[in-house]
Order: C-alpha cells, then sequence, then structure tokens
C-alpha cells in the first residue's frame, strides 16, 4: 500500500443553476491572455448536447484516454510511445480551433469612431486570429445554451448510447441538465502519459496535474491524449495550458476560483486518500462498467488504524489526515454513494466527481400522476432518464446512479416530513439504507452547505519546499519571489518580443480588434 | 578577392554561423525556455498538415542524415564497400527521393503559410523566413543533382566531403578544397551555413528537442515528489 493524498472535487448538478459564475471568473483569472481567448479551463455545458469542444465524449472520434489491450494492459487508446510519436508531425487526433469555435469580438470602437452617418453604427463581429469581420458567428461559446438548436443537432450528445432518443426531442418530453467541466486532475492522466516531454506531472501531495511551460515543446499530443479535450493548445505561445486547479490558492487553504464563486453552492473540495500502487489495477479491469467501482475500491477510508499509519509512513502530514476525516469529497463518493466520476470508462480515474440531478418529479408526483416505489417516487420515471446520466457517470450502470438518486429523493421526503408536517418519517430512510444522523449529515452539507462544510483544504507544507522536514531554507529564499509564474522569468503567460520571437497578436479581450495591415 | 572570399566564406564563415547557432541555443534554452518549441499551426488549420508536414519533415531527417553521413564518412572507410563513383550514384538516387518527398512536403506547407488568413496572421517573421530559406536550399539542392552527374566518378563529392571533413576537424585549408567547385554547390552550401546561423532565432530549435526520451521513460506516468 503507498498512500497518496488528492483534493477532491464534487460538483452538485442538481444545485447547478448554469449560471456560468464559475466560467467567468476562471477566465479573468487564467485565461484572459492572447492564444487563449478560446479556451476555457472551466466551462459549462447544457446537455444534451455536444458540447465543447464539439463531440469530445465520443472518443472513437478523438482517441482519448485509454484502452485495454487484449493481454489485460492499457495504453494511450491514441497509441503506445512509438505508434504516438509517430503522429508527432501532423496529429490526426487534434482537434481543430473551430472544433471549440473561431474566437471573437465586436468592433465596439467603431461605436464610437464612425463619424456622422444615417444609419446607427453597429459593433461588428472579428475574428481574433485573422482580425477579418464575421458576417455571422457558426459556433461558439455554449452555442447550445439551454437547448439552443435543434434536437437533431444536439442529439449526437455521446450519452444517448443505448438510448431510443426520439422522443426527448418532443417538447412534452425534453429534458436537459447542466455540466460544468474542468480539469479532472486524474488518478491516471492520459495527458501526462502522452507528453512527449515529459512536461506535464501530477503532484504526489495534492493530486494537482500540471504543465511545465518551460519544459513544454508544444508536441500537442496531451491535447489528443485527455480524452476530457481539458487541455488547451495556446496558438500564441505555441504551449500546451490546463487547468491548474488555482494551486495556489489550494496550498493556502483556499478554494478554487470556480469554487469560490460558485452562486449555486455546488463545488466541494476535500481530501481523499488512496492507494498509488493499485492505480493500474484499477484502471485495468476488463468490463468498463466496474471501472466506478474499481476507483472506489482504491481510496482509502481515512478513519481506519491502518491507513493512518501507512499515510504517515508515506509522508501525508497529520493534518492532511485530519482533513480527510472531515472531507466532504469522501462523504458524498464513499458514505453516501452519491456522487460519481465523469466518464469512468475512458480508465484516467477522474477525481472530480458529480452528483447526478433530479429532474421534475415532486410536482408531479403529488399531482398524484407518477407511480410511486412504495415511499419515493420511482426515479425511472424521472424527467432526465437514468440511463442517460448513467452513460455519463458510471459507463452506463444504472444501478448506482439509482441508488443515489433514491437516496437524495428519500433525503427530501424526510426532510419534508420534519419540517413542513412535522412528523419525521424514518421509514423513507430504511428503503433506501439510511439513518437519521446520516440524513442529518447529508442534509447539512448537500443542502445547507455550508463554506466550512463545501471546503474542508489543509493548507501546504513549507517543509515540502525543502529536501528535509521543517528545511525552512527554501522557503525564505523564496520569500518575495513571484508567487505564480509561467517559467520565462515572472511571466503571467504573455509572449513578450524577445530576440527569439515576437507576438503577433496583441490581447483581445480589451474589445480590440486586430487592424489588418 | 576571390580567393579571399572563399577563404572568408568556407573557411571562416562555417565557425561563425556554428558558434552563433551553440551560444544562440543555449542563450535562448537558458534565458527564454517559454520561447523554445515546435510552434505548430495545427489547431488553428489541419488542412494539408497531413501529407504537407509528414512529408516535409521524413524527406528532411533523411536528407540531413544522408548528408551527415555521406559528408563526413572518410574516404578509406566507404572504399571498404563501395567506391566513390557508387556512392555517388547512391547519393543522388537517395537525395532525389527524399528531395522530392521533401520539396512536395515543403511547397504545401509554403503555401498554406502564405495564403491561408489565419497561419499567415499568426506567423512571425521568422516562420516565413525559415520556410523560404528552407525551400530555396532544397531547390538548389535538387539542382546539384543534374551538376553532379557531370561528374560521375565522383570528383566533386569527395572535394566537398573533404571540405566538410577539414572544417569539423580544425584543420586549416579547407575552403581550397571547394574553391574550384561549381557556383551551385558553393551557394548550396553558403545556404546550408546560413541556416545554422540562424537555427538559434527560428523554430528549428524544435530539433534538439526531438522527444526520444520518452520511448526509455519507465511506464507512463510522472509523479512529482514532494520537496
Amino acid at each position: 500500500m503507498k498512500v497518496r493524498a488528492q483534493i477532491g472535487m464534487v460538483l452538485n448538478l442538481d444545485k447547478c443553476i448554469g449560471c456560468h459564475t464559475c466560467s467567468v471568473t476562471c477566465k479573468n483569472v487564467w485565461t484572459s491572455r492572447a492564444g487563449v481567448e478560446y479556451a476555457w479551463f472551466n466551462n459549462v455545458e447544457t446537455k444534451p448536447g455536444v458540447g465543447y469542444p464539439r463531440n469530445w465524449e465520443d472518443q472513437k472520434q478523438w482517441n482519448g484516454g485509454w484502452t485495454r489491450s487484449s493481454n489485460g494492459k492499457i495504453k494511450p487508446k491514441m497509441g503506445g510511445k512509438f505508434r504516438l510519436l509517430s503522429k508527432i508531425f501532423a496529429n490526426p487526433d487534434l482537434p481543430e480551433i473551430d472544433d471549440y469555435y473561431e474566437p471573437f469580438t465586436f468592433d465596439y470602437a467603431h461605436l464610437q469612431t464612425s463619424g456622422e452617418s444615417k444609419d446607427v453604427p453597429t459593433a461588428r463581429a472579428h475574428s481574433v486570429l485573422t482580425g477579418e469581420r464575421m458576417e455571422k458567428p457558426v459556433w461558439g461559446p455554449n452555442w447550445e445554451e439551454i437547448l439552443g438548436g435543434e434536437f437533431e443537432k444536439r442529439s449526437q450528445d455521446y450519452n444517448f448510447k443505448d438510448i431510443e432518443k426520439e422522443m426527448y426531442g418532443e417538447f412534452e418530453n425534453t429534458f436537459m441538465m447542466y455540466l460544468p467541466r474542468l480539469c479532472e486532475h486524474c488518478l491516471n492522466p492520459a495527458c501526462v502519459a502522452a507528453c512527449p516531454s515529459g512536461a506535464i506531472y501530477k503532484r504526489e501531495e495534492d493530486g494537482i496535474v500540471l504543465i511545465d511551460q518551460d519544459k513544454c515543446r508544444g508536441w500537442r499530443m496531451c491535447v489528443s491524449g485527455c480524452p476530457y479535450k481539458k487541455i488547451y493548445f495556446n496558438w500564441q505561445s505555441g504551449k500546451s495550458e490546463k487547468c491548474t486547479f488555482c494551486y495556489p490558492r489550494i496550498e493556502n487553504g483556499e478554494p478554487t476560483v470556480c469554487s469560490e464563486t460558485c452562486v449555486g453552492r455546488i463545488r466541494y473540495l476535500g481530501v481523499m486518500l488512496y492507494d498509488a500502487d493499485r492505480i493500474e489495477e484499477a484502471a485495468s479491469v476488463a468490463d468498463e462498467k466496474n471501472l466506478y467501482e474499481a476507483q472506489i475500491d482504491i481510496f482509502l477510508d481515512p478513519s481506519d488504524p491502518e491507513v493512518i499509519a501507512a499515510a504517515k509512513r508515506d509522508g501525508v502530514p497529520d493534518s492532511w489526515l485530519a482533513a480527510a476525516k472531515k472531507s466532504p469529497v469522501y462523504k458524498m463518493a464513499m458514505d453516501w454513494k452519491v456522487a460519481f466520476p465523469l466518464h469512468p470508462e475512458y480508465r484516467t480515474l477522474p477525481m472530480v466527481w458529480y452528483i447526478p440531478p433530479l429532474s421534475p418529479i415532486q410536482s408531479r408526483w403529488e399531482d398524484g400522476q407518477l407511480e410511486t416505489d412504495g415511499v419515493i417516487p420511482d426515479v425511472g420515471k424521472l424527467r432526465i432518464p437514468v440511463k442517460y446520466l448513467a452513460n455519463m457517470l458510471t459507463a452506463g450502470k444504472e444501478q448506482p446512479v439509482t441508488h443515489a438518486l433514491e437516496r437524495m429523493l428519500a433525503m427530501r421526503a424526510y426532510m419534508r416530513s420534519k419540517h413542513v408536517e412535522g412528523a419525521p418519517d424514518e421509514t423513507i430512510l430504511d428503503h433506501v439504507g439510511l439513518d437519521k444522523p446520516t440524513v442529518e449529515d447529508m442534509y447539512q452539507i448537500m443542502a445547507i452547505a455550508n463554506y466550512e462544510d463545501r471546503y474542508v483544504i489543509p493548507t501546504n507544507h513549507r517543509e515540502y519546499a525543502g529536501k528535509t522536514p521543517f528545511d525552512n531554507e527554501i522557503a525564505f529564499a523564496s520569500r518575495s519571489e513571484c508567487g505564480f509564474s509561467f517559467g520565462d522569468g515572472c511571466s503571467g503567460g504573455e509572449v513578450k518580443k524577445s530576440l527569439f520571437g515576437t507576438p503577433t497578436h496583441k490581447n483581445s479581450l480589451n474589445g480590440q480588434i486586430r487592424r489588418q495591415k | 578577392m576571390t580567393i579571399y572570399l572563399n577563404e572568408f566564406l568556407f573557411g571562416i564563415y562555417p565557425y561563425i554561423a556554428v558558434l552563433v547557432m551553440i551560444l544562440g541555443c543555449i542563450l535562448r534554452y537558458d534565458q527564454n525556455p517559454y520561447s523554445w518549441k515546435a510552434d505548430s499551426s495545427q489547431l488553428l488549420r489541419s488542412k494539408g498538415m497531413r501529407w504537407g508536414s509528414n512529408l516535409f519533415h521524413i524527406g528532411i531527417i533523411l536528407l540531413f542524415f544522408g548528408h551527415l553521413v555521406g559528408l563526413l564518412t572518410p574516404e578509406a572507410l566507404y572504399h571498404f564497400v563501395m567506391s566513390a563513383a557508387v556512392k555517388q550514384k547512391m547519393a543522388m538516387i537517395a537525395g532525389g527521393i527524399f528531395g522530392a518527398m521533401c520539396f512536395v512536403g515543403l511547397t504545401m506547407l509554403l503555401w498554406r503559410r502564405i495564403t491561408d488568413p489565419r497561419i499567415r496572421a499568426t506567423s512571425k517573421f521568422a516562420d516565413i523566413l525559415i520556410l523560404v530559406v528552407l525551400y530555396l536550399q532544397l531547390i538548389l539542392g535538387l539542382a546539384t543533382i543534374p551538376a553532379s552527374a557531370q561528374h560521375s566518378d565522383g570528383s566533386s563529392m569527395i572535394a566537398l566531403a573533404n571540405w566538410a571533413q577539414h572544417i569539423v576537424t580544425f584543420r586549416g585549408g579547407a575552403a581550397d578544397f571547394v574553391m574550384e567547385e561549381a557556383l551551385i554547390f558553393k551557394t548550396h552550401i553558403f545556404l546550408g551555413l546560413t541556416i545554422f546561423l540562424i537555427f538559434p532565432f527560428t523554430r528549428l530549435v524544435h530539433m534538439f528537442s526531438a522527444p526520444v526520451k520518452y520511448i526509455l521513460r519507465p511506464g507512463y506516468q510522472i509523479v512529482r515528489k514532494r520537496g
């Protein structure tokens, strides 16, 4: 057993209101630079839809993630090392920027400088890349927002696998949900595996996956390797960039920007302990429907004395072990089994998990229109098909998702009986294997969701900076240096003019369009 | 004047060019590692990349190693296997095939870079310059094939190899070997040396980062240890 700790995330989709605050605050902090205008380290998709970039979930098209060979070993779906290197001159698995969208801005200056004219001046769209006027943007961020566009196109959604989807195009049967997405900071990251330069690494102390910008050579294999398409190629710097899990904040015990600013309070951050020796085993199980259970299986119980002893031996600090015991992520994923990994079938063992959303049911139930399964309604009658959620969260296995939805319904029903009817009905709980203290705790954390309950983040340890514990020398030497940088001195990720190249584009996010020469 | 110029261009300039390359690369790697990259533009337009980039890269790598081996193998060594005439014929055929591959690829890439509005807009001066220089160099190189055919005994090839071997082993009088050679060879050499000179200021530096180490990485994952 080799114990490692990671800060995991859970997103409670049942409470996501699709406001995009996470995406916007993330963009303001991380990708408001030339070359990454099109990149959203965090984005919110309306499902069903093809997503961003288009059809990202379908690895038949993109060859992301891992594949299991007949000998039981896994290798990147792009190919083993030689096959992967053979793609280096022209990568057939690389999306084009139009698969995301061609970045554009509007000629706002024209509104002020157009002079006197008969018609009201308008701010036309211009491509950020070429500066040319775009008559009509044909795709952009959140193009499918709240079921925008025809069902025929949106129904290309990969999660409709094995579902008769036609009826969901009808107004009466339509459904939707939001899916906020960021880097999964996987236990078995395919981007790391695909990087020929060795520039991408997973940090042992907190599991955050980062790209060393000074080591990245721009071979762009990670973009293809990542099945979530959460690595973005900066076309101005020629290097790949990704979500950093706001590590400068995490190190200080603060939540990521997307979590901190979440209006719906849907995000949770907490320590997960896992057995690093069993990663490969878990990622290699034969039936992809068992990958969710396999991943759960390598998570370690922070209250188990054996685990605690092993964790101490492997250098996990006491403060992290204490935080692990209070981890909301552990509670939701392990104790209550209401959170699931996104697309476990990619075999990357992702660490950003999701609580499936309930869909309109309570009101119809009360109307007596819905059959009930004893005391709680039959989740098979939910507006969002369980199969659809299962395709997204458990490689198509419906039972765990059904179980989670039933528990959430039971929690609602129980709390309703307690608060509204004043007579807590514990028979509801027996039905889903919960007891009173557990459901009270679930309610506290999932529904009330106080700040301290959502984010249990131990600070990083200063002694990590040195070779030995309590080696403060390095920590003091780095005092007053740039806290975060892209390498290259204290670069914030802008290409600067030098003997070795000049930027071709200015930052367009101030609304300046590129003037053609 | 001709002797003076010949001595400068083929006796001194090679050292200047290589020195600039080495120092320039060290400076760039040390001072500006953020600029050290392959600078792929495939994200912005993948059309034409599959054929263009593959043909260009494979062609030029084979041409590079062909030149390396062809110029730097001592005469005495390859005579165990073949005569100079045979070697020259081999060089002409191999160079012709790889050169043609590279020519097709480079034509596609240059066309793409100049005519595609996205690629044009995101091209730095050095990106276009290096493609044009490589294109000219490739055309000159292909044009040496008929010139070589006029010396089927391999005498020109031997002279050029002697020049190269004297340069890399720091022996004097290297320039004398090429003094009497055809202008096309001299121009090809001069432009070749110029590529070394501009090397650190272009995207060519990515060839030093060819990810051979990837093959040797144990397993796939990289975990950065604490501390």
